[in-house]
């Protein structure tokens, strides 16, 4: 009997030094995790930024009016004039009775030529 | 251990025999006894004491040593109770009203040497020499070699030029990370962004410290670390702003002028939706300024912040204002405008020596813009009274905007407010005061006689100030400076179905030697609110020294300068704020239905 009072808290111990061994390895490992994932936390919120200051760069109005200027040809965009704003009663109401349908479709958001510029 | 016995019998016996007293031999064993007892408990108490020193020595050195440990390393973040969110820009990014950005920062990278590590220092300067065509190869060359272990070459890089120097290959050139400002806009908006520069620098990083306009005004809220998640958002239009800076700077070079500026400002929360001055310059690359000449001239100056004008007749609408107020004239009550008008030994003219007769109606005083009926209006009111309402319009302080350079701009008011200054002042002479006073205090008669106070921050949260002249008073005048605009002397900014109401301002700038004005060099202004039946927004436009040249003889009225470029900047951006024309709509007819299924 006493053979095994000293044996088994022997086991215990060695069982529980391999737990602690285990969880300490376990911990340093999700730490390096965290710490690689709040690096590339930190160079993700670098390049948002750098891709934020890139779309701000290139929507600069300076550019995007030497750009209409340009594209006047294809594009025909100037600067909006008082007279385009009116009254909705200025806009004249289709023509009373049922609309016909007729085999001709109008072109659609989802289709793919209408995203072109003619 | 052998207790020795306090009476040993042999000693005893031995005593007796002899006739000796025997409790001397047991006294002398106890006091042995004692003897020894003290003796082992100095000793044990001499251990303890070395065991508690020893103690005390090992957790003072622990402690000692993990002092030095946390004072001489770096500081690192707790890695297991981070969030991630800390890791962000050390300072704040400015964006505008709509959230479109005004300056960010920008990850890049500086070049520093360190001699010992230089293998080859002639060929390093040489190659540096050839991708930094400002570096002097020679000089850095001297300067790799005098002795010196560390020097500072480039405070930013390139992506390419970082490539190009990794190119070189010597290993004496680091890099140290470094955070930049940038402003995307460049030239747009520089007054009030202003600039940045690094402060302290280290290598690892260095501080960015605002140098001017609101990046200096508000360096600390931009530099707080637990506002810097926080964009700074402006009362700024980007879209306004370009429009603005755009039609002001065609005007300017059309009409030969050395410089101008301009200031939209909501009439109701005082908001400067856009605020130009040129000549300008690019924030991100911020010229150093002028230690010579005139610093009015620079690109640096803000004209509309900074420079305090005479701005003339455009201050006739606030001593008129206070008069009706004060329920001494009414829009048609006649005032005198006799030729000639002598106060005090100066003789006051009207422009250009016209003569208005011997009365003109309130409203048509402001419309031809008579010096004399203002003069008399003001001499009316008295000087006390024009001192303290001018006071409260706060055209006799620093205007209150949040740029490091409004402070400065004090009014220029004569100590004594005698008569005289009361008759110049009710004309708009004799005290100069900033663009962004005026538009503040065009903006209070706009917003029906409530205190506005000019702002760049945008506040959805914004309380209106207190009551300066009646509701009715302040409706008056509008509609007296739309006359101005229809009948007088601002018809260029006439935009059909905008009721732009307005008042115009030409006044000579005094010579630099201080002896009287000079009539070739004149500034000239446009105060207007639009629309007239219910102002929105104020728009003051000031050209520097204009000359325009189309007609016969040079002309140099604001009526021919600022107000047909006030008047395109209402036409352009009248509709981007949403304004709808109103009254005969300029659309044209009817817009015809068409059915998309009818054949072409």
């Amino acid at each position: 009997m006493r053979p095994l009072l000293y044996i088994l808290p022997f086991f215990a111990v060695m069982g529980l030094a391999f737990w602690a061994y285990h969880e300490n390895y376990a911990t340093q490992g999700q730490l390096k995790d965290m710490a690689r994932l709040q690096n590339e936390i930190g160079r993700l919120r670098d390049e948002i930024a750098m891709q934020k200051a890139e779309w701000a760069y290139l929507n600069r109005p300076a550019r995007l009016r030497d750009l209409a200027a340009i594209n006047f040809d294809r594009l025909g965009l100037m600067p909006i004039e008082p007279a385009q704003l009116g009254l909705a009663t200025q806009v004249a109401m289709p023509p009373a009775g049922p609309l016909v349908v007729t085999g001709t479709t109008l072109p659609l958001s989802s289709d793919p030529d209408a995203e072109q510029i003619p | 251990m052998i207790r020795t016995p306090l009476r040993p019998l042999a000693r005893i016996l031995d005593a007796r025999a002899k006739g000796q007293n025997p409790d001397t031999i047991e006294r002398e064993n106890i006091a042995a006894r004692h003897e020894e007892m003290k003796d082992r408990a100095r000793t044990q108490a001499e251990r303890r004491l070395r065991v508690l020193a020893l103690s005390f020595f090992v957790l003072f050195s622990v402690i000692g040593l993990r002092m030095g440990t946390l004072a001489a390393t770096e500081p690192s973040e707790l890695r297991s109770a981070s969030s991630g969110a800390e890791i962000t820009a050390q300072r704040a990014d400015i964006l505008d009203r709509n959230g479109r950005i005004l300056a960010t920062n920008m990850m890049t990278h500086s070049l520093y040497v360190q001699t010992a590590d230089l293998v080859d220092p002639a060929r390093t300067a040489t190659e540096l020499g050839k991708i930094f065509p400002e570096l002097d190869a020679e000089a850095l060359l001297r300067r790799f070699t005098d002795g010196r272990s560390f020097l500072w070459v480039r405070k930013v890089l390139s992506p390419e030029q970082m490539q190009k120097v990794h190119e070189i290959g010597d290993p004496g050139l680091y890099f140290g990370p470094r955070e930049m400002r940038l402003y995307p806009n460049g030239t747009l908006a520089a007054h009030i962004l202003g600039g940045s520069a690094f402060g302290n620098e280290g290598v690892d990083s260095a501080e960015v410290i605002g140098t001017a306009g609101i990046e200096k005004a508000m360096d600390t809220r931009l530099r707080d670390p637990a506002q810097s998640n926080t964009p700074l958002k402006l009362s700024i239009d980007l879209t306004l702003q370009a429009n603005v800076e755009e039609v002001l700077s065609t005007g300017m070079k059309t009409l030969n002028a050395k410089g101008a500026a301009a200031i939209l400002m909501d009439v109701k929360t005082g908001e400067v939706l856009a605020m130009a001055s040129l000549p300008d310059f690019d924030p991100n690359d911020r010229p150093a300024p002028a230690l010579t000449g005139d610093p009015s001239d620079s690109p640096l100056f803000n004209r509309s912040v900074q420079g305090v004008y005479e701005l003339g007749s455009t201050f006739k609408v606030f001593a008129v204002a206070q008069a009706m107020d004060l329920g001494l004239i009414n829009a048609d009550t006649p005032i005198d405008t006799k030729q000639p008008f002598v106060y005090d030994g100066f003789r006051i003219n009207e422009f250009d020596n016209h003569n208005y007769g011997a009365t003109l109606p309130t409203w048509e005083v402001i419309a031809v813009s008579s010096n004399i009926g203002s003069a008399h209006i003001g001499l009316m009111i008295g000087g006390e009274r024009q001192q303290a309402f001018l006071r409260t319009l706060g055209l006799l302080d620093a205007p209150m905007v949040e740029l490091a350079e409004a402070p400065s701009a004090r009014a220029l008011v004569p100590k004594n407010w005698s008569g005289i200054v009361t008759v110049t002042a009710s004309y708009g002479h004799g005290i100069s005061t900033s663009l962004m006073n005026l538009a503040a205090a065009y903006a209070t008669i706009g917003n029906g006689g409530l205190k506005v106070t000019p702002t760049l921050i945008h506040d959805p949260a914004h309380k209106a100030g207190a009551r300066v002249i009646s509701e009715a008073t302040a409706l008056s005048v509008v509609q007296m400076m739309r006359r101005v605009v229809t009948d007088g002397t601002a018809t260029f900014a006439d935009v059909p179905g905008y009721g732009v109401a307005g008042k115009t301002g030409t006044a000579e700038k005094p010579k630099r030697n201080g002896k009287g004005y000079d009539s070739d060099k004149v500034i000239n202004t446009f105060a207007s609110v639009f629309p007239a039946n219910d102002p929105k927004y104020v728009l003051v436009v000031t050209l520097d020294e204009p000359v325009e040249t189309a007609g016969s003889k040079p002309r140099r009225t604001a009526g021919y300068t600022a107000v047909p470029v006030a008047g395109e900047i209402i036409r352009r951006i009248a509709p981007l704020v949403g304004l709808r024309p109103d009254g005969e709509s300029p659309m044209a007819s009817l817009v015809a239905y068409k059915d998309p299924l009818a054949q072409e």
